[in-house]
């Protein structure tokens, strides 16, 4: 498995194209008589293999830029392209589409479906790419062993932790082998603990070529990624390498042990 | 199967979930489909009941009445005129192609009296041929011959019920009764006939020579009715045809006057009655349908509230690649398993329904495929129909507020 993923990173036609492009963007809400700007022309590049952090106070229009990256919405104006495909060109399917193959989503609230068991929950988004069932079945089984939850399988949600259950959410949205892993502040309903469990395993996968950009709002997991960018008023205010990168890893074997489950 | 697996098997675990509301959402379909179903079998249980008591007074039959006349402009109704006469009668049998047997007959109704016993029926007077355009047979003893129209004999057969009212256990065969004062010795018991299924009994009746009754009962020399027999009933309009002709040729009716009797044939009466149940069947269909139309807003409700219940879902399985169709296909399955499901039990219900009610009435009970098919159909068409606005609303929500969905 992280073979394939390496192998997918390379094998692009063009790698020095970047994997994301976006120029001068801007999105605007209309609400009521009022609009509201909320992101005021961003450009920037973001190329495979990054792990990218994304910071901002609320309402500093990160959620909006997150919100355009995953292709949830569409830019009021600018470019954005996705592996050289501008995304406001594309039809609904192929939107679908792209969310579906090329970009997995690991949200704040795990977003799981509830009543059903971790095993159908990774299974989903193979079902929306019409992968046959006996297929789905296994590759679901094979990213489920890789963030080490293939004994709960059969668990609903209910019946995990909060980790366990962001674990699963990480397992569903690298099931369809994407190029990019968009994380909407995923340590933001975990305990410290579980925050760097969970920023390990983003770490291994990033060492294997995925991109990943996650938003958050706490600097210290900003540290586990390697470019942080900070987003005011709509604007990108700061856009630097970490220079004191955190090892998820290290930080785990310095933490006190503590009774899990 | 790999439809079964994505999407027929979460939607009836989704279905699961909620079974008190699937099972309640079900039973407005199931009501509908079981009243639809219910009131067509009866309908044509109905109808069939009804095509067998033409049959049995004779489907191939027709029946002349005199009718109206007009006499110096005064119309006199139907019956009460002397048009009609044996002569005619013999002119039908020696005339008119593909006619099996006639029979005029004349008809009162009076009291009949044996011993201390007597009862008000109706006695009909008539030919011996009346049996065979009846299709009448004889219970017990014998029926009168052409001697004793020919003598005018004071001979009598007597229905079923006639002999209970005034017989009781005694055998009537032999004994004497009077009609209108006149002693007649009865000869025969009719075999039972039962009701016409028009609540007339027709075993309340007493038979005797036609001439017996008109010189001696009644005391007229024309004809009430005169009873014809088709060979076949294929044939019964061109008879009906033919007697129209010969008559108004006997009884020199110019073109354009109108005619002074009435032919009925029975084939016709049936055709009537047919289209009178058909038309009462749809007409209870389409009430019952109005109830399967109301289970159909049924499923549309609850179809509705599932999805803003589960609009948090419907983000996620936008956010991971569903497309609009896949999102609408997913609610569209469930409402049409709903209301397949609904409609099948439905059917069950229905049929269980028709089957109580025609053993209660005796009637012949049998399943119509058209109608279960079009339940089937009728059912899926609801779910489809129904659930198509509530998938639509599913699949056009926006992605991100589904998501923010408490």
């Amino acid at each position: 498995m992280p073979s394939q993923i390496q192998e997918r990173a390379m094998d692009h036609s063009v790698p020095s194209a970047p994997l994301i492009s976006v120029r001068n963007l801007h999105k605007y809400y209309e609400l009521g008589e009022t609009r509201v700007h909320a992101l005021r022309g961003v450009s920037l590049d973001i190329h495979r293999g990054e792990f990218v952090a994304v910071m901002g106070a609320s309402g500093s229009g990160k959620s909006t830029f997150m919100n355009l990256l995953g292709s949830l919405d569409l830019p009021s104006s600018g470019s954005y392209k996705f592996e050289d495909t501008e995304v406001a060109k594309l039809s609904k399917v192929e939107i679908a589409r792209l969310r579906n193959r090329r970009i997995g989503f690991v949200f704040q609230g795990f977003n799981l479906l509830g009543r059903t068991s971790a095993l159908e929950n990774v299974e989903l988004p193979m079902l929306y790419a019409h992968v046959p069932s006996n297929e789905r079945e296994r590759r679901a089984k094979e990213v489920l062993s890789l963030v080490g939850l293939r004994d709960r399988e059969h668990h609903f949600p209910s019946q995990l932790s909060g980790g366990q259950q962001q674990r699963v959410a990480i397992a569903r949205a690298l099931v369809n082998h994407p190029s990019l892993i968009l994380a909407d502040e995923p340590t933001g309903n975990l305990d410290s603990r579980t925050s760097v469990e969970v920023m390990e395993i983003f770490q291994r996968l990033n060492e294997h070529g995925l991109t990943i950009i996650l938003v958050t709002h706490e600097s210290d997991i900003a540290q586990y990624a390697t470019r942080q960018i900070v987003f005011r008023d709509g604007k990108i205010l700061g856009d630097t390498p970490v220079a004191v990168r955190m090892i998820a890893s290290e930080v785990y074997k310095t933490l006190p042990q503590m009774e899990e489950d | 199967m790999e439809f079964a697996s994505s999407f027929l098997v979460p939607a009836l675990r989704s279905l699961a979930r909620n079974k008190m509301r699937s099972g309640l959402t079900m039973l407005g379909i199931v009501i509908g489909v079981a009243a639809v179903i219910a009131t067509v079998a009866l309908g044509q249980g109905a109808g069939g009941q009804m095509q067998s008591t033409v049959a049995a007074l004779g489907s191939n039959m027709l029946m002349v009445f005199p009718g109206s006349v007009n006499r110096g402009g005064l119309q006199v109704g139907a019956g009460q005129t002397k048009s009609l006469v044996v002569d005619d009668e013999n002119a039908i049998r020696e005339n008119v192609p593909d006619v099996e047997a006639v029979a005029g007959a004349v008809q009162i109704s009076t009291q009949v009296v044996w011993e201390s016993n007597n009862w008000y029926t109706q006695v009909m007077g008539s030919d011996p041929d009346y049996f065979q355009v009846r299709a009448w047979t004889i219970g017990a003893g014998s029926v009168f011959d052409d001697e004793d129209i020919e003598k005018a004999s004071n001979v009598a057969i007597i229905g079923e019920t006639v002999r209970r009212k005034l017989f009781g256990a005694v055998n009537p065969i032999g004994q004497v009764i009077r009609i209108k004062n006149l002693p007649f010795r009865v000869i025969g018991l009719l075999a039972a006939k039962g009701s016409s299924g028009f609540g007339q009994d027709q075993d309340d009746i007493v038979l005797v020579p036609l001439t017996t009754a008109q010189r001696k009962i009644v005391g007229i020399t024309w004809l009430n009715m005169i009873l014809v027999s088709a060979t076949s009933q294929g044939v019964s309009d061109v008879v009906q045809h033919d007697i129209i002709a010969l008559l108004r040729d006997r009884h020199r009716i110019q073109p354009g006057s109108l005619d002074d009797f009435q032919v009925q044939s029975m084939a016709e009466f049936a055709n009537t009655l047919k289209a009178i149940t058909g038309t009462l069947t749809l007409l209870l269909g389409a009430v019952a349908s109005v109830a399967l139309l109301v289970g159909g807003i049924g499923i549309m409700n609850i179809m509705l509230v599932s999805v803003t219940e589960r609009t948090r879902e419907i983000g996620i399985r936008i956010a991971i690649g569903a497309t609009e169709a896949d999102v609408q296909l997913q609610f569209l399955i469930e409402a049409v398993l709903l209301s397949v499901a609904g409609g099948v039990v439905g059917i069950i219900v229905g049929e269980a329904a028709s089957l109580i009610v025609d053993l209660a009435l005796s009637w012949t009970f049998s399943i119509s495929i058209s109608a279960v098919s079009m339940a089937v159909v009728f059912s899926m068409t609801i779910g489809i129909a129904f659930g198509y606005y509530p998938a639509r609303r599913a699949s056009r929500l926006n992605p991100i507020e589904a998501l923010r969905y408490e």
